[in-house]
């Protein structure tokens, strides 16, 4: 496993597994979001459901690793991509073969990272350790902060900025990880295109809903 | 003095190459790691000897100017390899093949080397499947076969249009296999700049580091050339921009017999000249004429109109075009062999029919063929090759007829060798284009790949151990010895004089001069005057080139002008030895075709006539030193498992 | 046409390196690339000065010899072409022309335009053959190869090795061309034997050699002048899994 993880294959490899363990976090995070729509009781429920059950409890903790992973080792790969081309081209054309997305994952994943503390910070320690932030209940700490302008606006951004980070992860993991046969490559594509345009979309209409009620 | 001994085995033709290795000396397994030997060249006769020779257990040292053994030019080879399997169930066999090689040839090769290339061809093929090249396949998974070039049989086995690239790719994989190994040595981006004799047998070579420009000395038990041919000579030529001669020129001035220079090939399908600065030809593969038809326009009114812009070639009704090919030769139309075809153009060209600005190019015409076949088998056949047309002259070949000129292409002449490959210097070698013994005159498509594959897979590590054997205690080869010191000081010399000439002219410049002469002169249509003509304003070249020409840049870096001084040195010389064995052999065989010597009268009036009574020898020269004449030597040809016949394609 | 050309020129692999400016007039546009820079190199023995040393050779676009990043793309502007394929009809007249070397620390410069690929070598050294001593294969009819594979192993093994796609990454990934050979391989029978290690040993050279790492940008697929498919690198990772978690 140690000789895996030292080659550049191997290491993509992690990238895309820890990627599609993200992408169902998404998903299952966009899920109990959604249900801050049906109301109070609805959303209330579903965080309380977060708090004690067994297995999520336990998957908190893979999820954190997988994130830690996922950061380091994608830094850890920027680094050595870019300290193989010391000299630079002093004329280039990168969007001539290649998406916007696609060259700045980099640059998407720092910006979600920095947004993730900031969410962290003011969701899930709130949440968790500071008794609700002083709220009643979860959902009266959530709608709150949606409040915010600036709050709002830095959410929406971020989820924009995730979306392009997945509208090529997405496809991308499939790829690392040998997935991506011709024959389902594009269903892929457009499945990952989707995707991204769901949780961006999602997790953004959710914010600006409670902006504007 | 040096005699030409052919050393054919004895036997009936079939079993010789039996005989001769049932009867060869060996070198144990053991002792051929104490045995060392230089290659030049990593194309397909290198590159497979350099694999073979390492698997074997000698040490290989392979020595190239290009920066990978991958980019050697037999890379750019299209149609395909020949090999006598008759999977197509036509008859074919090895005699056939031997049969259609030599007749291809004009008989003038050596009628045992073709009958071991033609046995040895299946072996080829098995040897390259295994390696992963991918051949193109039937349904049922066997392999593929075309007819290719005229021939009666399929018998061509190709990867779409670049078999030469798969090919190579195969050798070069083999010798890769070595290098891991440890077995194979390769020193890319070296240039061998002269062989080193000691005691009368080629002990080593001085190269040319070409990225720190310095001369190095290598020592071996042999050295194997295999640098393919000389068809830069002419200056455009479908060979690789630094193709040269220099590794087979410096071996012929040290001892090593140079065998019927003036037998080289024009090939018939090349996208015609366009302009002052073009620096090479591009080769579209001969297949192409298996379905295209081959014309000019029958009316000059035409041609002008066609070459001032007024007329399209589609707009010329079918009873105004002269399908010159089937018109003269209805047997065989369009697939009349390489020579045949180019002089056909040349002749109709030199008439004014020609068809583009230049009034040099001839049509290829696909209508019929996409009427019969439908574009897309067309497309499927040829593809790539339309692609290639159409990025090059901009200009879509589905609906357009296709340009097309002949242009140097092939040497069937080079260093000469005997039945073992060596040339009359012991322990030298040549394989592949750079030796002249097995194409006789003129080259069949799809045969230049057999040969290059079988003198490096089969033939040189076959023949190798009968020299070396010898050698098992002589112990590595020292190159501090005074014949080492002599070779790198000349070598250095000659560098020193070409930097010191400080002239006003660039080497190109006396290329494509040289290359003008050799074209008009020495190239499709030969005759006395124009040879006297061209030895005379060769020499006069030569000489105003040590006189004038500029080297730019510095000896001890990466410098292509002087690579290609060097080189071109070699060409002011080689093309007059060229010139010389044109001139001597007063007769039209294969593609070297004297326009004093046709056909007088009959059917084929006009046609080449060959002189078997006079010229049926292989003209091997001999340098005899700087400012003298070089000395013929004759190798009577024999042919008696072959009738002979003059070469009729009516 | 006419042309203002900035071309990186640098003495040797220590030496610092900057553009330079070159104006070349009267080109014709059936002119190719590299045809356009001998015009040029003439002019400067003209002038007595040290040539652009570019690597060249078959011009045909089929040796893999020639390189050149080219306004900012390798082998210039227009797809699935070499540079030495590229005509001066694919620019506009009095167009200024940036000509650099193809750049990644694998492949240092030699001089000026020209670098080092033999990293390429070494990585097909360290597997992409298949081990059959001359002699010993069987006859060749013997092996069956569907036709689809066949073409497909072709289409792979059309890849002629000049690091347009190392040149393009971003990261100077080498996975096109290593994926090109094992992908060969892994679509023939006779690739089969030596699978696994073949694709470990090729990854782990090409590791070895400072190559970045593969993004999945597609951006070697673009510029890949024989259009060699992602596809093959899929096929690679695929190979790469399975000899890693499948046990000998």
């Amino acid at each position: 496993m140690n000789k895996f993880l030292s080659t550049s294959i191997g290491r993509k490899v992690i990238m895309a597994i820890t990627g599609f363990f993200l992408i169902t976090f998404l998903l299952v995070h966009l899920g109990i979001n959604l249900s801050l729509f049906w109301g109070k009781e609805a959303f209330n429920g579903a965080s309380e459901f977060m708090a004690t059950n067994g297995v999520i409890q336990v998957m908190q903790y893979v999820l954190a690793a997988g994130f830690i992973m996922h950061i380091l080792l994608g830094i850890r790969l920027e680094l050595k991509n870019r300290a193989s081309r010391s000299v630079k081209y002093v004329m280039n054309k990168p969007s001539e073969n290649a998406s916007l997305a696609s060259r700045n994952m980099i640059i998407t994943g720092i910006l979600v990272l920095l947004f993730l503390i900031l969410h962290l910070k003011d969701f899930f320690v709130q949440l968790k350790f500071n008794a609700k932030g002083g709220f009643d209940t979860d959902y009266d700490l959530v709608t709150a902060l949606f409040k915010s302008p600036l709050y709002t606006a830095l959410y929406v951004l971020a989820f924009v900025l995730l979306g392009i980070h997945l509208s090529h992860g997405f496809q991308s993991a499939f790829q690392s990880t040998g997935a991506n046969y011709n024959k389902f490559k594009a269903c892929i594509k457009n499945t990952g295109i989707a995707f991204s345009i769901l949780i961006a979309v999602g997790f953004s209409s959710i914010a600006l809903y409670f902006f504007f009620i | 003095m040096t005699t030409l001994n052919s050393k054919i085995p004895e036997g009936p033709i079939d079993k010789k190459w039996e005989n001769y290795k049932a009867h060869t000396t060996l070198v144990n397994p053991s002792n051929r790691r104490k045995l060392d030997v230089i290659i030049i060249g990593t194309g397909l006769a290198g590159g497979a000897a350099a694999a073979t020779l390492g698997e074997a257990g000698y040490n290989v040292k392979v020595f190239y100017y290009q920066d990978s053994p991958r980019r050697a030019h037999s890379i750019a080879a299209q149609g395909g390899i020949n090999a006598s399997k008759n999977y197509q169930n036509d008859n074919d066999s090895d005699y056939r093949l031997f049969y259609d090689t030599v007749k291809g040839g004009d008989y003038r090769g050596r009628e045992e080397n073709v009958y071991r290339l033609a046995q040895l061809s299946g072996n080829i093929i098995d040897q390259c499947v295994a390696q992963g090249v991918p051949f193109a396949r039937e349904y049922g998974g066997t392999l593929a076969n075309r007819s290719f070039g005229g021939a009666q049989v399929s018998r061509t086995f190709y990867a779409s249009g670049a078999t030469g690239q798969q090919l190579l790719l195969g050798a070069y994989s083999s010798m890769n296999r070595q290098i891991k190994a440890g077995k194979v040595k390769s020193y890319n981006r070296h240039e061998m700049l002269d062989v080193v004799i000691v005691g009368g047998k080629a002990r080593g070579i001085i190269a040319r580091n070409l990225v720190t420009g310095a001369i190095e000395r290598f020592g071996a038990h042999a050295v194997v050339i295999a640098s393919g041919g000389y068809g830069n000579v002419f200056y455009l030529s479908t060979n690789a921009m630094n193709c040269n001669a220099t590794a087979a020129w410096k071996i012929y001035k040290k001892g090593a017999f140079f065998a019927n220079p003036c037998y080289t090939q024009i090939h018939p399908t090349c996208i015609p000249v366009s302009g002052e600065n073009q620096s090479k030809l591009t080769l579209m593969s001969e297949s192409l004429r298996n379905d295209g038809r081959i014309w000019v326009p029958k009316n000059l009114e035409d041609v002008k109109a066609i070459r001032e812009g007024k007329l399209k070639p589609t707009e010329i009704a079918p009873e105004n075009r002269d399908y010159y090919l089937e018109r003269r030769y209805p047997a065989f139309g369009n697939l009349v062999p390489r020579d045949v075809a180019s002089r056909a153009a040349k002749e109709r060209c030199d008439a004014g029919f020609g068809v583009n600005k230049t009034g040099y190019a001839v049509y290829l015409d696909f209508a019929d063929a996409i009427k019969r076949l439908g574009e897309n088998t067309v497309k499927e056949r040829y593809g790539n090759l339309f692609d290639m047309y159409q990025n090059i002259m901009g200009d879509n070949p589905y609906v357009t007829p296709m340009m097309i000129y002949p242009a140097s292409h092939y040497a069937m002449g080079g260093t000469w060798v005997d039945y073992e490959t060596m040339t009359t210097v012991p322990g030298l070698y040549a394989i592949g284009e750079a030796n002249f013994s097995d194409h006789g005159a003129n080259r069949l498509g799809a045969s230049s790949l057999m040969q290059c594959l079988c003198d490096g897979y089969f033939v040189l590590p076959a023949t190798i151990s009968n020299y070396l054997n010898q050698d098992i205690h002589t112990g590595p080869i020292k190159t501090d010895s005074a014949e080492f010191e002599k070779a790198e000081a000349d070598v250095k010399g000659l560098i020193d004089k070409l930097f010191a000439i400080k002239g006003t002219k660039s080497v190109d410049h006396f290329h494509k001069k040289l290359g003008k002469i050799m074209w008009d002169k020495v190239g499709l249509a030969r005759n006395e005057k124009g040879l006297n003509e061209a030895i005379a304003e060769i020499k006069a070249i030569r000489a105003e080139f040590w006189k004038d020409v500029r080297v730019t840049g510095k000896p001890d870096q990466f410098n292509n002008e002087l690579e290609k001084a060097i080189r071109v040195a070699d060409f002011l010389e080689l093309g007059e030895l060229l010139a010389i064995d044109a001139l001597n052999r007063k007769e039209s065989c294969g593609a070297h075709y004297r326009e004093e010597s046709v056909e007088p009268e009959g059917p084929q009036k006009g046609e080449a006539k060959r002189n078997d009574k006079d010229f049926m020898y292989v003209a091997a020269w001999e340098y005899m030193g700087e400012g003298k004449e070089p000395k013929l030597h004759k190798e009577d040809l024999k042919f008696e498992a072959i009738e002979l016949k003059q070469r009729n394609y009516k | 046409m006419d042309f203002t050309l900035k071309i990186w020129r640098q003495e040797n692999a220590n030496a610092q390196g900057s553009m330079k400016e070159y104006k070349v007039t009267d080109i014709d546009a059936d002119t190719s690339f590299l045809e356009m820079l001998d015009v040029l190199n003439q002019q400067l023995v003209d002038k007595n000065e040290d040539v652009i040393s570019f690597d060249n050779d078959c011009r045909e676009g089929v040796c893999g010899t020639c390189s050149l990043y080219i306004n900012g793309e390798a082998h210039g502007p227009k797809k699935l072409v070499t540079t030495c394929q590229l005509y001066m009809r694919s620019f506009t007249d009095g167009q200024t022309i940036y000509v650099e070397p193809f750049r990644a620390n694998a492949f240092p410069i030699v001089k000026d335009l020209v670098v080092d690929r033999s990293a390429f070598d070494r990585i097909q050294q360290a597997g992409g053959y298949t081990s059959f001593n001359t002699g010993s294969a069987p006859e060749a009819n013997n092996i069956l190869i569907p036709k689809e594979a066949a073409a497909e192993a072709f289409d792979a093994a059309e890849c002629i090795g000049c690091g347009a796609c190392v040149a393009t990454c971003k990261n100077s990934s080498a996975m096109l061309f290593v994926s090109a050979k094992v992908s060969q391989f892994a679509y023939l029978p006779q690739g089969q034997v030596e699978a696994a290690e073949r694709v470990m040993n090729m990854v782990a050279q090409m590791d070895a050699e400072g190559f970045g790492n593969c993004t999945n940008t597609g951006a070697c697929e673009v510029e890949c002048p024989k259009g060699i498919s992602l596809e093959n690198i899929t096929r690679m990772n695929r190979e790469f899994l399975k000899a890693t978690l499948v046990p000998k």
